[in-house]
């Protein structure tokens, strides 16, 4: 994700999600990425607001890409809210969350990994150059959205990066690592996907049962280890 | 207990919904009509959100293996109750009505008068299935919530909860809403993205309903939508009747099992008191959007919560009957 001066500071945009939810817009909706501070700061907030949430009377505290939705029971008036958000801005540091750094055990290519190949065809490098560069970033889980547990990932490689495919997978296997666009994720469920499959994991990434049903949260790191190569 | 004997795709558990887990991508979930799922549970002296089933499409005959109170609202789904015993006469069920069945009674709900409504079976106790993440509500797409993460199946077996009396008022029934094919909508953060033509399409088109439609979203079908620019939006949170348009300018509804987080652009927003609607309209009707400011929307919510609050009076008694 690229840093650039102007989305350090940039102006707030709050908009209204119909008449019980707010938008806060912490970086321009149209850029292509969020720095990670401002994502800091975001966590931050979305943090402190979940510690407050009964007491604020909120419904739904959901980080996006640099932005945050808020949705309000009842009896929350949204003006109070917006300026609460608006004024614990400014004070929040933008230092890091204190997000936990998890390992991911990948088995890459073969019949774990059926794009692997034509991914890394699409980038000029070799499989192994591919799975190299995919495996040395730390990544950041930015917000969960799509499906239960599903982290949308920020640090991707430039040079991994590509296009979704033409037609999108009727069927993706729960736990296959997959690149689309400027971003990699692990899909937590079956479900149809547009994205290059180039792994598989089998931790469990969302238990609906469990105290923490979703091993990922927003702020914690993340890094995919290489269990297995096909040949 | 309850036996299901025959069942039709599509027919599930579900309370008022998930709420407080769209930050995990977990949805919300739950019945789309809450108007009729509360209207059933306070003629049974239910909690209003207890778990009921809901039904899209036929069959589904159910065996009662205890002594329980039914209501259905909803769709008329040209249900009869039965004794269960062969050449047995066959009793017309009537929606909105508390319906006491003996243990041994069959019912039988066909097929909705209208394909593509819904209809609501509500039983005395609730469907008493495990609360998941803070709800009975099955999360179909992510197999979870309800009975095992699943749509209803021949041969499953339903427990009911612990019931109480009905209210004394409960013989005099309740009378359902008629949708009106009119959805009330305030604009949404991308409204000015918009073409002055799609502004203007949006609210005067009658939108045409797709097969496509289903618990995640309302599909429509009409003259497409355009923006000023192409736009590419960074992934935001969205909820439940949130109008997304995609890139082919064709509007759609979010629903109960949308996606938690979205990208885009939203042109407006249907009030929450107008989503219940969502439940009963039928693919090859058309709908037509409305502006109305978020006062309003606040109001005609306002007013819809105090609607359930003065029938949950009325039934338990209070002289105010009409």
């Amino acid at each position: 994700m690229s840093t650039d001066a102007d989305s350090l500071a940039p102006a707030i945009r709050v908009t209204q999600l119909g008449e019980d939810a707010l938008l806060f817009l912490f970086t321009s909706p149209e850029a292509q990425s969020v720095a990670l501070p401002i994502q800091q700061k975001l966590w931050q907030m979305s943090y402190w607001l979940e510690s407050q949430r009964v007491s604020l009377g909120l419904l739904e505290i959901v980080p996006g890409m640099g932005n945050l939705l808020i949705r309000a029971s009842r009896k929350t008036l949204l003006n109070t809210l917006r300026d609460l958000v608006l004024t614990h801005w400014p004070k929040l540091s933008g230092s890091d969350v204190q997000g936990r750094l998890l390992e991911i055990p990948v088995s890459y290519g073969g019949a774990h990994g059926p794009d692997l190949e034509a991914a890394a065809a699409h980038c000029g490098i070799s499989k192994e150059r591919f799975i190299a560069l995919h495996s040395a970033t730390v990544y950041r889980v930015y917000c969960l959205g799509f499906q239960p547990g599903f982290a949308y990932l920020g640090g991707l490689d430039p040079a991994l990066e590509m296009p979704r495919l033409d037609s999108p997978r009727v069927h993706v296997p729960a736990g296959s690592v997959a690149i689309a666009g400027s971003q990699t994720a692990v899909y937590p469920t079956d479900s149809p996907g547009g994205w290059h499959i180039i792994g598989h994991t089998e931790t469990r990434l969302f238990d609906p049962h469990a105290e923490q049903p979703s091993l990922f949260r927003p702020g914690d790191s993340v890094r995919f280890v290489i269990l297995e190569e096909a040949k | 207990m309850i036996e299901v004997l025959r069942c039709g795709a599509m027919t599930s558990v579900q309370d008022l919904g998930r709420f407080g887990m769209r930050h995990l991508g977990v949805g919300q979930s739950g019945v789309l009509d809450p108007i009729a799922t509360q209207q059933a549970n306070l003629l049974l002296g239910n909690d209003a959100n207890a778990a009921v089933l809901e039904l899209t499409v036929g069959p589904l005959q159910l065996a009662f293996h205890q002594d329980c109170t039914v209501v259905l609202t909803g769709v008329d789904f040209s249900t009869s109750i039965s004794t269960g015993k062969a050449a047995a006469a066959q009793q017309a069920a009537i929606p909105g009505q508390a319906m006491e069945l003996k243990a041994g009674m069959q019912i039988t709900l066909q097929r909705p008068t209208i394909p593509g409504t819904r209809a609501y079976l509500a039983v005395s106790g609730g469907i008493d299935v495990p609360v998941v993440l803070g709800s009975r509500s099955t999360d179909m797409a992510s197999g979870f919530g309800g009975f095992h993460g699943r749509a209803l199946q021949t041969g499953d077996v339903l427990p009911i909860g612990r019931f109480f009396t009905p209210p004394r008022n409960a013989p005099y029934g309740i009378r359902p809403l008629a949708p009106s094919h009119v959805l009330r909508a305030t604009p949404g953060p991308d409204y000015d993205a918009f073409t002055a033509d799609a502004h203007q399409r949006f609210w005067m088109q009658p939108w045409g309903i797709s097969h496509q439609s289903s618990r995640m979203g309302l599909r429509l079908n009409g003259q497409a939508l355009t923006l000023n620019k192409p736009l590419s939006l960074l992934s935001a949170g969205v909820l439940p009747g949130n109008v997304q348009v995609p890139p082919n300018g064709l509007p759609i509804v979010l629903s109960n099992d949308a996606q938690t987080i979205g990208g885009y652009p939203r042109i407006a927003s249907v009030i929450q008191a107008d989503l219940w609607q969502l439940a009963h309209l039928p693919p090859l009707t058309s709908v037509y959007f409305q502006p109305v400011t978020h006062a309003v929307a606040a109001q005609a919510r306002e007013r819809q919560l105090r609607y359930l609050e003065r029938l949950r009076e009325a039934l338990l008694g209070a002289e105010r009957i009409n």
